[in-house]
This record gives C-alpha cells, structure tokens and sequence, in this order.
C-alpha cells in the first residue's frame, strides 16, 4: 500500500464508534482523548504542534470535502456523517443503521469507499473526502450519475448518494468491472426497493464510458 | 352531458372495439390503438438529478433553526405495568427542553418490548439520548406469549384484555368487521363464505377423487425501508403546523394530527418532498408523528422525531405470520372441485394476518370455505405490507397446487391453466412466461438430478385488485409565459408519480416533460391519493389527465380567437395551434400563452367512477412468475438464478420506472423466501435482531437475473387506464422459489424462510 494513500479501514487504535462514543459521554475529569491515526493526521496537517492529544470537547480542525477546505470545530468521537450531515450540512450522505450494515452513508477517503458512520471525523483529518455533493462537477453530471438515471437505477433514492460512492470506487479502481466484482463490492450497500440489477447496468455503462 | 367514444380494448394481438359514454369534459380515453409520444415509453425520472446528486432534501434531512432532536425510551419488557414515571431528572439535564410520557394517564400497560414510554426533546440528538437514561419508573411484569401456539394455549397469558377494534390504513384492502369475535388471545375465525356450514363443506371435500392437505408457516417480516419512520414538526405560535413526513400519505398524517389536537384540517400542512421507501408501513402520523408535534407544541420549538433502526424493526410494523393449514380437492383429471384454508397469524399486538386472497381469487373451484383468525401475542404491531396477506397466501396456495399436480402426475403448468380457464389474461400470460422462460426445459422428475448441485424450475401465480378512490383533485397551470405545472398533494414514495404526471401533461399539451413542473408531496396542492393497495396511478392520472385536456381547451379556444376561426377548425400537431384550412396560419403553444388574460389559466378537474355501466371491467390484477434456481444439497444454500415474471397492470404508464418496481418486488420477494426473519428472544421476548446485519435482507450478490414482460391490457375505463404494480409483483416469488426448490431436490419445504438448515434437515429426513 503506498504512503500518501492509507487504507482508512487499517485505521490503528479503536474504531468502533459506539465504544468511542460510549467512551466519551461517561470519561468525566479525563481531558484528553488519544486517537494515534487523528493526532498525526493533524500534525501532518499542521494543526496540532502543542500536545499529542485532541481535548474531549473538540477542536477546530480542516476537513477537506470535495475539493473544498472547511474549518470545523469536531470533537473526538464525532463520526464523519455527524460532521457532514450536522455540521457542514452536507445531507446527501444518508445514515441507515448507524452500525455500518447499510452502506447508505459510503463517502470515498482518498477514493476508498468507507462507511461514514463508522468513521471517526478527526481520522478524516488530511485526507480527501469525497461525497455525493461532489461527485458533479460545476456545470456536469459525472458519467455515473447520468447512467444512473438512464437506467433508472434508483426508486426511493435513499440508497442512491451511498450506492454511487461505492460505484465510483468500482469504476475508478477497475476500468473494466465485471458483474462479479460489482456485485463484490457493492455488497455492503443495502436498498430496500431492490433496484440493484439497474445500479448493475449502470456501473457497467459508466465503465465503458 | 356526456359524449359517445368507440375505443380499442383488450390485449394488443385481440383488441376489439366497443362504443362508451364519456362525459363531456373529459377526453377520449387512451385505448389499444392510441399512438402516444411518451405514455407507455421509457421515460427517465424527472427527479433523477436531485436523487443522484445529494439535493433531494428527505423528512430525515430538514433542517430547521432551533430543531430540537426527540427521541423515544422503549421498554425492554414484553408485557407489564407501568404505574409510576420519574421524569424529573431527564429534564433537569442541560440541554433537554421536554419530557412527555407516550400515554398521557398511568398506568402504561406493555405488551411488547420495544413499546414507547416517553419521549425528550433536547437540542442535540446525544443529550437526548443521555436524558432517556434518566427516566426511572416503576413497574410490574407479567407473562407473556411469543407464538401463536403458545398464545392459543388454553390459559395462556392475555395480550389484551379487552376487545381489540381493526385498525386499517389506506395500505390495507377493506374487511368487513361486523362478525369478528375475540376470545383468548384469537380474534375470529373470520368464515367465507360466510353461510357456509363447515361439516357440510368438509363432506364435500372428503368425496373429492384426489385431496391434497398440508400446513404451510410463514415468518414475521418487516419493512426495513432505508429511511426509518419519522417527521420534523413545527408547531406555530399561531397554532399552525407544519409537518414534514416520511409517508405514504400525506393526508393521513394531516388528519391524524388535526383529529387529534382538534384543530382544524386548513390549518395543518404535510409536506413529503421525498421519501424513502414505505412498503406499507408508513399511513398516518403514528405515535412518533403525536409525540413529536406535542413536543414542539410544549416547547415552541421545531421538532424532529426519526425514529432509530431498532424502533423501527419494533415498533411500526411488519408482515404478520402465518400457519396455514391448506386442503385442495379435485377431478383425477385434474379440475379443482374444493378449497378449503385454516389460517392463523399473529401481528403481534396488531391485526391483519389473513392470508385468504389468494385462494379466493385465483382459480376455479366450485366451493371453497376458509378461516382466519389474528392472534396476538407481545410483540410488536403489524402494519400493511405490500399486498397484505398475499405472499403469506401465496406460498401456502401455490405450493398446494403444485403439489396436487404432482399428486395426479399433471404438469404444474398445466394444472394451473386448466383451472383458470375463465381468465384469458392469465392464459396469455402463462404462454408468454413459459416460452421466455424455457419452461419445457425443466427436470420432469423432481430431485432426479444426479450430484451434490441440483437446479430446479418453479412457477406460481399472483394476483391482486384494482383498487382507486375517488375525489382527487389535480390542477394544471399555463401562464402567460406557456410554463406549464401539474399541481396534486400525492408523495412519490419512489414508484416515480411525479414523472408520470409530467409525462400526461405533456402527452396532453404536446410538450415534453421536463418542460412541465411538478408540485407534489404537500397537502396544500389538493387532495391526492395514498400509495397504498397499488391506487396511487389508478387514483391519481385519470384526474391529471383530464385537468391537462381542459387547459388545452382553453388554449384552443385562445388559439380559435387568436386565428380568427372557430374552435372546431384548430388543429393541434406536437404543441402548435393551427387552422384547419390554412395550416400555414398556426401559432405555437408560447405565442397562443401569451395572450392568456390575465396570469394564467388554472384548470381543475377530479378524479370520477370509471365510466361504469358498460360491460364489466377486470378488476384483478393478474400475474405469474417462474424461477430457477439452485440447491447445494452438501451446505443447503439455494441460489436464485433466474427469474421471469410477467404481470398485467392495465396501461402502462412509465415502462422504464414499472419494470423498476416489478425488480423491487421480485427482489423483496426473495428476500422474504430465503432470508428474512424476526426473531425473539424465547426467554426475554426481545427481537434479537433489529438491525440490518442479523436481520438480512437480500443484497447485491443475492439478486438473480430477472425478466420481466408487461402486458398492455387496455381497457379504457378511464381516460388513462393506469392500474398499479406496486404489490402484486412480490406476491409469487417466494411460492415459486418454493416449488422450484422442490423441483430440485424432491423434498417440500412448507416453511419459510427457506434456510440452509431446513434444507439440509428436509434432505435429512426424506433419506431416512
């Protein structure tokens, strides 16, 4: 695995979010939380040169989404979809469990699609965000999007922002995905209407170009 | 006044001709020969880039200055008393504005685990959260039921005990209440038909040459669609209130709320710009939709109440189960002469497990008695569920009937076309499937093929109603701009409404349809249909329609005066006005617009009878599905491989978004045959699975190929002749999985889901 693109699902230390937020809401008098990955991720970033440490109550760190820098204040055990869904209210990136079972929340870290509710935002920290908000350019549909309502590959559309991350991980790591791999890496986006074999059409065209 | 129309009707290869009374407002209805620009096409979806670029704003997104976040404290007890609350100290919290108990008077009687007990309201969702943990109360337990064979154990523990009312929603077919008893923890037998004395039956069925009875179970199934339940609600200072709901229909949570809180319906708004998927499930404001209005009522805050993915597995709604006990006599030729069906099911705390549609309106028999009968137990309430009680139905009956033309040694097929010989609907269907789908290339002798891997082909029936209301009321608008909008409160719960409102105008108007705006999804538009009993096209485009020829009347009649001719000498190609004997002289639809006296012209029209009084209209909606599939009898995992479904749904409207929802069907379908279950906990009465990993639906890697063939049936019975899709296609699939499964390896398996250990023990015991 190269250096400057680490795997955010290899994430040292503790990532279960409910732990960490269990963690946080009972710790009373302890005044500082320890994340190894966060703290050199703002210290790669500049931003923590004092103490090893983020405080409990949080910090003001960059996050970088969709090509944009935002300053935000996050605390330790905020996920990153609290923090894009809350704070940056970039709703697009949907929660359907909150336990990472339903894929709704994909956003892609550095093009690795992960979900955003098993993610802490301080890990984000340094890395390239990237959600359903930023998947167009200015004036363009991305491919992907355009096949997706070509094929009519969404009912509701609540699953749509997730299963689009995870297409576009598909297609920018594979020119050429067959169903197999599709079918592989689209397994952790759930939807509930059952439009998969158009969300299958769809990457398959977005492919080919 | 009325008109007189000779229309097109029938399937394409058989239409014929008949001459109907229309009224005058209204135009010709679209018939077999009408050749449209875009009904019947396949259209994109006109909300496609909101959905696909994160814009579409759901209930679960609004965001309001100063919302504050509710959620619910459950028990974790199924049956019990409460008689005391504490809820000081929840509100003494930093952060809280509101504590309410979910029942206004103690004691809080409990009958199922996961039942609410109060609700906060706190500016954040985690104090809220930590406030939950402050409530203490006081209360007793008591015994409680889990199944419906332990709950009609004489003196079993009672769920209720007082008489339980039916509760229905918009998503559930009528039933007729009057008869019902309650006795125990049973509610009925409900008996069809109702004089039927049930000796005098079973003499009949005893005299049957061949008689084929077996008890057929099905699980508990719930929705799990991807948004939970939830609303925002804004009570204003004003005593208006503003609600956004993730629903079905927007008018019943509008007159639940305004019946509850006694105000009036005008001044209570329900808005629904997207949603995310319902099943059934989501018809009025629910206890969430009260809760979350009385908070912001007490706090003059808005609040958001969504509920959690555990709430939502527990507490609104899921398909009852079933245990059917089924018995089938016939000819030795194969004609059915009796059906008989003892159904018992338990919606928990709720009602609506009858199963019996589909054995009263499949085939052919010449007597036929059933009884159903609810039976509670502590566990959560059921709700509609995409054609309540049919795929629970279908599974027992299809199975039945497949067994019994195994029984006489009759293809299955073929047994099913020789007892629905009154259907030619169905008899073109079973053509049209079993040539598509290859279905003389089955394996003739069940589990007769040698190896671990055995493959089998199933096939089953479905069938369900068409079902639409009256008095809805669309509104076009063109201004003097030519902007055209189709105005109606209907939400679009992901069928695509929306785009097919777009797509009549503009077949109406000439136009195209992105040219045309649509408002929808707010009870401010005008009284639109509930998507639920697959009504939600059959209510909603004849009104539209109409509404759409009416402004073009108008813009006729602007054109006629514009040219300086008479009405009847406009014609119209694509959107231009022209004259009749000098199509040189012709305006387009702007330049006719323009002229508009005044703003606009709005035009209004309602959603009547269908034009009754002619010869009978079909009213089923007919289908029939096969699969093929596989078994691994070494693991006992069955994979789907294939399957064909062909469906009738009046005139298609949108091909493109109805073969999305006919997918979604057979999808769910095989998601309830092989994979689904709620399971509770024997000793606590707990769902051990509330979520989305334990509680598996099927994903990616579990979807087979499927094609789908949809039959145009006109019958022009109004000026659109939509009917709905929605529920019958996940009626048949989990019966044909079944009886593909038995094709395979030669074992029945009467009970679902189908899972690898009923598998492996049904081979187990047939070897022995």
């Amino acid at each position: 695995m190269k250096k400057d693109k680490p795997d955010p699902n290899s994430v040292k230390g503790i990532s279960r979010r409910n732990f960490l937020k269990g963690f946080g809401i009972t710790t009373v008098g302890a005044a500082v939380f320890e994340s190894g990955q966060a703290t050199k991720n703002l210290k790669a970033a500049g931003l923590l040169n004092v103490s090893d440490s983020i405080p409990i109550e949080g910090a003001k760190m960059i996050l970088y989404v969709n090509s944009k820098e935002y300053s935000v204040h996050i605390k330790p055990k905020e996920t990153l979809a609290e923090v894009l869904r809350e704070k940056l209210e970039l709703t697009g990136t949907k929660t359907g469990c909150e336990r990472g079972s339903c894929g709704a929340c994909t956003v892609l870290i550095d093009d690795n699609p992960v979900n955003s509710c098993m993610f802490l935002a301080v890990d984000a920290v340094g890395k390239q965000i990237t959600t359903i908000e930023g998947v167009a350019s200015d004036e363009n549909l991305h491919i992907l999007q355009n096949e997706f309502i070509e094929n009519d590959a969404l009912q509701c559309g609540f699953c749509t922002p997730g299963m689009i991350m995870s297409s576009l991980a598909i297609i920018k790591k594979n020119p050429a995905p067959d169903d197999e791999y599709i079918r592989k890496n689209l397994s952790g986006n759930l939807c509930r209407c059952g439009t998969y074999p158009k969300v299958f059409q769809a990457v398959i065209k977005a492919a080919k170009g | 006044m009325n008109k007189k129309e000779k229309v097109s009707v029938g399937l394409p290869d058989n239409l014929r001709e008949i001459i109907i009374e229309i009224p005058e407002d209204e135009p010709k209805p679209w018939d077999g020969k009408s050749e449209l620009n875009y009904i019947g096409k396949r259209v994109k979806r006109i909300d496609g880039i909101d959905k696909t670029t994160g814009k579409a704003k759901y209930t679960f997104d609004v965001k309001i200055p100063g919302m504050l976040y509710a959620k619910f404290l459950r028990s974790d007890f199924p049956a019990g008393t409460i008689s005391e609350i504490d809820l000081s100290k929840a509100q003494k919290l930093k952060g809280v504005y509101s504590v309410l108990p979910a029942q206004d008077d103690l004691p809080l009687i409990i009958r199922y685990a996961g039942q609410e007990i109060a609700a906060v309201a706190a500016e954040t969702a985690e104090i809220a959260e930590t406030a939950l943990q402050q409530i203490t109360f006081k209360h007793t337990t008591s015994d409680f039921v889990l199944s419906v064979e332990d709950a009609i154990r004489e003196n079993a523990p009672l769920v209720y005990q007082t008489t339980v009312k039916e509760k229905t929603t918009e998503g559930d077919l009528d039933s007729s209440e009057s008869s019902v008893v309650q006795e125990g923890n049973i509610r009925g037998p409900k008996i069809f038909p109702e004089d039927e004395n049930a000796e005098k039956f079973d003499d009949y069925l005893r005299n049957c040459e061949v008689i084929h009875t077996a008890e057929y179970r099905t699980q508990v199934q719930t929705h799990s669609a991807m948004e939970t339940h939830g609303v925002v609600v804004e009570w204003g200072s004003d005593d208006k209130v503003k609600v956004w709901a993730s629903t079905q229909g927007t008018f019943s949570v509008r007159n639940d709320i305004a019946d509850y809180f006694k105000l009036k319906y005008n001044d209570v708004r329900v808005i629904t710009e997207f949603m995310g998927g319902g099943f059934g499930a989501k018809f009025g404001a629910g206890l969430y939709g009260i809760m979350a209005a009385k908070l912001s009522r007490a706090t003059g805050k808005p609040v958001r109440l969504m509920l959690d993915r555990k709430g939502e597995h527990l507490s609104v709604g899921n398909r009852p189960d079933s245990l059917q006990k089924l018995s089938i006599g016939a000819t030795k030729e194969g004609k059915i002469k009796a059906l008989k069906l003892i159904s018992l099911g338990t919606g928990g705390v709720g009602t609506g497990a009858g199963t019996s549609g589909p054995i009263k309106n499949i085939y052919d028999y010449e007597k036929i008695y059933v009884e159903e009968s609810d039976v509670f137990i502590n566990a959560g309430p059921a709700a509609a569920f995409r054609a309540p009680g049919h795929p629970q139905g279908a599974f027992a009956l299809e199975q039945a009937i497949d067994e019994m033309a195994h029984k006489l040694g009759i293809d299955p097929l073929e047994f099913r076309r020789i007892n629905t010989t009154g259907n030619y609907i169905r008899q073109a269907q079973y053509v049209l499937g079993a040539e598509k789908f290859g279905w003389d290339k089955r394996n003739q002798v069940p589990g007769s093929i040698k190896g671990p891997i055995k493959r089998g082909f199933g096939v089953a029936n479905s069938v369900w109603y068409y079902i639409y209301n009256k008095g809805f009321v669309a509104t076009v608008t063109i201004n003097r701009r030519g902007e055209v909008q189709v105005i109606n409160g209907v939400q679009d719960i992901g069928g695509g409404i929306g785009t097919v409102l777009a797509m009549i105008v503009a077949e109406e108007l000439g136009l195209e349809p992105d040219q045309i705006t649509v408002k929808i999804g707010d009870t401010d538009n005008g009284f639109g249909p509930a998507s639920g009993g697959s009504q939600t096209t059959a209510g909603i485009t004849p009104a539209v329609r109409n509404a759409a020829y009416k402004a073009k009347i108008r813009m006729i009649e602007l054109a006629a005066s514009i040219l300086g001719i008479t009405t009847d000498k406009v014609t119209m190609e694509g959107s231009r006005f022209s004259d009749g004997d000098d199509i040189s002289k012709s305006l387009s639809f702007q330049q006719v617009a323009a002229k508009i006296p005044g703003d606009e012209i709005r035009v209004t029209a309602e959603r009547r009878s269908d034009n009754l009084g002619r010869e009978e209209i079909k009213t089923t909606i007919d289908g029939v599905q096969f699969a093929d599939v596989t078994v691994d009898t070494g693991t006992g995992v069955v994979k789907v491989n294939r399957i064909v479904a062909v469906h009738d749904c009046g005139r298609p409207m949108d091909r493109l978004t109805l073969e999305s929802q006919i997918n979604g069907g057979i999808i769910q379908g095989i998601s309830y045959a092989l994979y689904e279950n709620r399971i509770l906990d024997r000793n606590t009465g707990i769902m051990v699975n509330p979520n989305l990993e334990m509680y598996k639906i099927a994903g990616a890697r579990d979807v087979p190929q499927i094609e789908t063939i949809i039959m145009d049936f006109n019958q022009a019975m109004n000026s659109t002749g939509a009917m709905g899709i929605g529920e019958p296609a996940t009626i048949p699939t989990s019966a044909a999985i079944a009886n593909a499964v038995f094709n395979a390896i030669g074992v029945r398996l009467r009970s679902l889901p189908i899972t690898p250990d009923k598998i492996l023990a049904a081979l187990e015991e047939q070897s022995k």
